[in-house]
C-alpha cells in the first residue's frame, strides 16, 4: 500500500506492506535512521517521534495510520544551516546525554511535552518524561536540560 | 517484532465500519489507536485477518455538554479526555483517570473507546465508568443500543459487544460536586495498575476495582457496606470480596487482596473527605 507522508516539511513515498511499522517505514524504506528502536515493545520511547506535533512512540503505529500525516523525526529538528533545535542545544550544554541511544526520543518528547506545558516544573517534566527511558544519565541531566530549554534552570542533586 | 500479515480496510464512517465487520466476520478487527491491538499483534497474540481502521474517520472524537450528561466519542484521545475542562467541571474523576493511562505518548494515540472495547481488567478507564455509572452507545447492522457500563464487561478481554457492533459513545452522568477518588498503585512509571479502586461519592457511594479479577469490576460487598451505613473500616474489610484477584510476577493473590483493602480505604477517605 502507498503510504505518503510530510515529514520535516519534504514529501516522502513508500509501498509497503499494510503490518509495517511507522518506525521501520523511517528507518527502512526512507533511510531516516535518527529515529531508534530500543525496546520494540512501546515502553522505552526510544522510536518517538511528532505527528502533528504530537509524541507518538512509532514502533507501536503502522505506517498505514499515518497516510498523510505532518510528521517531525529527530533529523528536523536542527536548522538548515545546521543550526540545533533549542532542546538539543539544552541537551548539549547541560550534559543531557551520554551513549545517545535515548536522545532523539527525549528530544522529540520533551519538545510535544513544552508545546503542550511551556513552564512545566521539575515535576511535570519527570512525569512528562515517563514514557522515555535512560539507562546511562540517570535523568537528572536531562531534566536539566528540559527546564533549560523551557527558560527555567534548576539545580538538581547535590553538587550539580 | 512485526505483525502477521493483514488485509487494511479503512473505515470512514461508522455505517462503513459496520459493514467491513459484517463481511470479514470473526476475522475482523476495529483499530482504533492500534495501542492495545498493535502489541499484541507484534506478539501475535493477536492475528486478524483484517484490521478495520477507524481510526481516521471523522467526528466520534468529541466531548459534548448534553444536559444531564457528557457524550464523549469512542474515538476521543486520552490526552483530550485529560485535558477537557468540561470533563473537568462534570466528571473529574474521568478527567482525571485518564491522565493516569500509560505516558503522554501513549495517550496522544489511544482511545477511550479502545480502552473500555478492549475490556482488559488491568486498564484504567473501565474502573472510572463503572463507578460514574456511564452508559455506553454501541452500533450494529441492527441500529443503535444503549449499554450500562455494569453489563459492558463480560469476560476476559470480552464485552457485551457483538464482532458486528462498534462502540460510538461514552455518556457519563454529569456529577459536579461529587466526591471521588482514584487510587492507582504501581511501581514504576508509566505502569499498568498493580490494583486500582476508582470512588464517587455522591449520596451513595460506589467502588470499582482494576486488575483484581478477569473483568473491570464493581465492589459491590463494599459498597452494600458503606451505603449500608458501615464504617471505611467495614468497606475496606470487605473490598476484595467476590474478587478473584490474578498471581503474577507484580504480586499474589493474597497481595492484590490486601492492596484492595488498602486503597478502598485510602479512596473513600478522600471521596467522602
Ligand atoms: C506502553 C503502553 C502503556 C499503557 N498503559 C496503560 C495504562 O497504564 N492504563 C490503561 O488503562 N491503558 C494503558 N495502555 C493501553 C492504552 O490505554 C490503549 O490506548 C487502550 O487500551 C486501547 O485504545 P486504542 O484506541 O489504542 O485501541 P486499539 O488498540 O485500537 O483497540 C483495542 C481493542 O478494542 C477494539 N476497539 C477499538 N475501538 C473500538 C470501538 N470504537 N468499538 C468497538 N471495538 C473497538 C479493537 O478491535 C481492539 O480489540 C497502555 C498502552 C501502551 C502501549
Ligand atoms: S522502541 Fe518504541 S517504545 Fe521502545
Ligand atoms: S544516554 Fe544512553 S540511554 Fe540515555
Amino acid at each position: 500500500m502507498l503510504v505518503e507522508t510530510t515529514i520535516n516539511g519534504q514529501t516522502y513515498s513508500a509501498d509497503v506492506e499494510p503490518r509495517t511499522l511507522l518506525v521501520h517505514y523511517l528507518r527502512d524504506h526512507l533511510g531516516l535512521t535518527g529515529t531508534n528502536v530500543g525496546c520494540d515493545t512501546s515502553s522505552c520511547g526510544a522510536c518517538t517521534i511528532h505527528i502533528g506535533g504530537e509524541s507518538v512512540k512509532s514502533c507501536t503505529v503502522l505506517a498505514v495510520q499515518a497516510r498523510g500525516a505532518e510528521i517531525t523525526t529527530i533529523e528536523g529538528m536542527a536548522g538548515d544551516d545546521g543550526t540545533l533545535h533549542p532542546m538539543q542545544q539544552a541537551f548539549m550544554e547541560c550534559h543531557g546525554l551520554q551513549c545517545g541511544y535515548c536522545t532523539p526520543g527525549m528530544v522529540m518528547a520533551a519538545t510535544s511535552l513544552l508545546s503542550e506545558n511551556p513552564n512545566p516544573t521539575e515535576a511535570e517534566v519527570r512525569e512528562g518524561l515517563e514514557g522515555n527511558l535512560c539507562r546511562c544519565t540517570g535523568y537528572h541531566n536531562i531534566v536539566k536540560s528540559v527546564m533549560a530549554a523551557a527558560g527555567s534552570p534548576v539545580t538538581i542533586g547535590a553538587g550539580s | 517484532m512485526i505483525p502477521a500479515a493483514f488485509d487494511y480496510v479503512e473505515a470512514e464512517s461508522v455505517d462503513a465500519a459496520i459493514a467491513a465487520l459484517t463481511e470479514h466476520g470473526d476475522e475482523a478487527k476495529l483499530m482504533a489507536g492500534g495501542h492495545s491491538l498493535i502489541p499484541l499483534m507484534k506478539f501475535r497474540l493477536a492475528t486478524p485477518g483484517v484490521i478495520v481502521d477507524i481510526g481516521r474517520m471523522e467526528g466520534l472524537n468529541s466531548i459534548d455538554d448534553r444536559g444531564d450528561h457528557i457524550a464523549i466519542g469512542a474515538l476521543t484521545r486520552h490526552m483530550s479526555v485529560e485535558t477537557s475542562e468540561l470533563l473537568g467541571a462534570e466528571a473529574p474523576l474521568l478527567k482525571h483517570v485518564a491522565s493516569q493511562v500509560g505516558d503522554p505518548s501513549v495517550r496522544h494515540r489511544g482511545t477511550i473507546g479502545g480502552s473500555l472495547a478492549h475490556g482488559d481488567p488491568a486498564s484504567d478507564l473501565p474502573a472510572a465508568i463503572l463507578a460514574l455509572g456511564a452508559t455506553l452507545v454501541a452500533k450494529g447492522p441492527g441500529g443503535e443500543r444503549e449499554i450500562a457500563a455494569t453489563d459492558f464487561f463480560t469476560g476476559f478481554l470480552e464485552t457485551a459487544l457483538a464482532d458486528d457492533e462498534m462502540l460510538t459513545e461514552i455518556r457519563v452522568p454529569k456529577m459536579a460536586g461529587a466526591g471521588w477518588s482514584y487510587q492507582k498503585f504501581n511501581r514504576r512509571a508509566q505502569d499498568w495498575a498493580i490494583v486500582g479502586v476508582a470512588a464517587v461519592s455522591n449520596g451513595s457511594t460506589s467502588l470499582s476495582l482494576v486488575n483484581m479479577g478477569p473483568t473491570p469490576m464493581r465492589a459491590s460487598a463494599a459498597e452494600a457496606a458503606i451505603n449500608g451505613g458501615g464504617s471505611i473500616d467495614d468497606a475496606a474489610a470487605a473490598a476484595a470480596d467476590g474478587a478473584s484477584p490474578p498471581d503474577d510476577l507484580n504480586g499474589d493473590a493474597a497481595y492484590r487482596t490486601h492492596l484492595a483493602s488498602v486503597l478502598v480505604r485510602r479512596a473513600l477517605t478522600e471521596a467522602q473527605g
